[in-house]
């Protein structure tokens, strides 16, 4: 165990085996995707209220999933990085950011055309919606707090901080709609209730969040190579990778 | 783990902490201001501001829709199922309204306890199923929305 954590640490020893897993990750990627868009486009019913409107439930339910997991997994990064002033745990948080930011921004651009129809306006200022789009500004501000400062160390801990602070935000999106009255109507999946969806777009809406996460693990390691390429530039084994 | 590594982890979760303590705090002193409507009942007992835009959430009750022939005009009531208040609108309401459905009107609370709406929002459940399911749901007793959890439209 403490040797995969110390190994995991190796810029040069992740590279090496992220390269080898990527083929594979953006192959499944692509193989959940088709069978997801397939299933929740073609293969599920309609809703009763919302007619066909619902689709944009299996793009918007993964986004804003995805948007909250993956500044977890920034925030747990940062505080590894820390701790144990671990570079490659700096890297991965860094190349978190913009994907989370896409992620978020999505999950606000789907909703907006979900709201539409569905509640009759674009955009309300109901409490969901709100700590949704702090988080937006809590990626965007990670990452321009990250580019403001040149010194590398610098700049990774003090973004590391932003990102740390930043999670109390999460409790605050997941339950807005349980401590607030809210536009926005509570959960359907995450409760320890049964799941309020019904089974036939349960399993499209499920393919679709592994599609995501695919997505999520394969561009977070591609993101993270280039990182490292960037970051160990003047390190002997980047110098011969550059010149064969 | 070594004593300046444990240090740092503690001042992290003491920090932390501490953040997630001072926005507790502000969130629980803005307490009912971050809702985003007031039930009709809270307007029955006086919490809303006359005259200054608000807005009322509820379910629209059964058989009190009344549209004025010829124009857009409309009123309904709004209930939580305690007390009820009346919307006065005059426009396009969303493809969702309908009757028991949960709705958001916008607009003033006029001296007389009516609501004169500037807008009218369609509120929707966490409930997804098929229109078969929900209509044999209905045909064996358990209409899709009598089973709401939604404390908001159930209060």
């Amino acid at each position: 165990m403490w040797l995969w954590f110390s190994r995991l640490g190796s810029p040069k020893w992740f590279y090496e085996l992220a390269g080898r897993w990527l083929p594979w990750t953006w192959a499944l990627t692509v193989l959940l995707f088709v069978a997801g868009s397939a299933l929740a486009l073609l293969f599920s019913p309609p809703d009763y209220q919302q007619g066909e409107t619902v689709r944009i439930m299996y793009l918007h339910v993964p986004a804003a999933f995805l948007s909250m997991a993956c500044y977890l997994t920034m925030a747990i990064a940062s505080v590894i990085a820390l701790v144990w002033r671990m570079k490659m745990a700096f890297a991965v948080a860094r190349s978190c950011a913009p994907i989370g930011a896409a992620m978020t921004a999505l999950a606000l651009f789907t909703g907006a055309v979900w709201g539409k129809p569905i509640w009759g306006t674009w955009w309300e200022w109901d409490a969901r919606l709100t700590s949704e789009l702090v988080l937006l500004f809590l990626y965007l501000g990670y990452i321009a707090l990250h580019e403001s400062i040149s010194e590398q160390s610098q700049a990774d801990r003090a973004a590391a901080v932003l990102a740390i602070v930043g999670v109390v935000n999460l409790p605050i999106i997941h339950f807005s709609v349980d401590w607030w009255n809210t536009l926005h109507q509570g959960a359907s999946i995450s409760r320890l209730q049964k799941p309020a969806i019904d089974a036939s777009m349960l399993w499209p809406l499920f393919t679709m969040l592994a599609a995501f996460f695919a997505f999520f693990a394969a561009s977070l390691m591609s993101r993270v190579r280039n990182e490292i390429l960037k970051r160990e530039a003047a390190s002997r084994w980047v110098k011969a990778l550059v010149k064969a | 783990m070594k004593a300046h590594r444990r240090n740092r982890l503690i001042t992290i979760l003491a920090g932390t902490a501490g953040v997630a303590a001072a926005v507790a705090l502000v969130l629980y002193a803005l307490g009912a201001k971050v809702d985003h409507f007031y039930t009709p009942s809270e307007i029955v007992a006086g919490a809303a501001p006359l005259e200054r835009t608000i807005r009322v959430g509820g379910l629209v009750v059964a058989g009190s829709l009344d549209r004025e022939p010829g124009s857009l005009a409309l009123r309904f009531d709004v209930t939580d199922n305690r007390d009820r208040i009346t919307v006065e609108f005059e426009g396009i309401l969303p493809d969702l309204f309908r009757e028991g459905q949960g709705i958001i009107a916008e607009g003033q609370l006029l001296p007389g306890g009516k609501v004169r709406a500037s807008k009218v929002l369609a509120k929707h459940d966490e409930n997804y199923m098929p229109p078969e399911v929900a209509k044999s749901l209905e045909k064996y007793g358990h209409p899709a929305n009598a089973g709401k959890k939604d404390k908001k439209d159930a209060q």
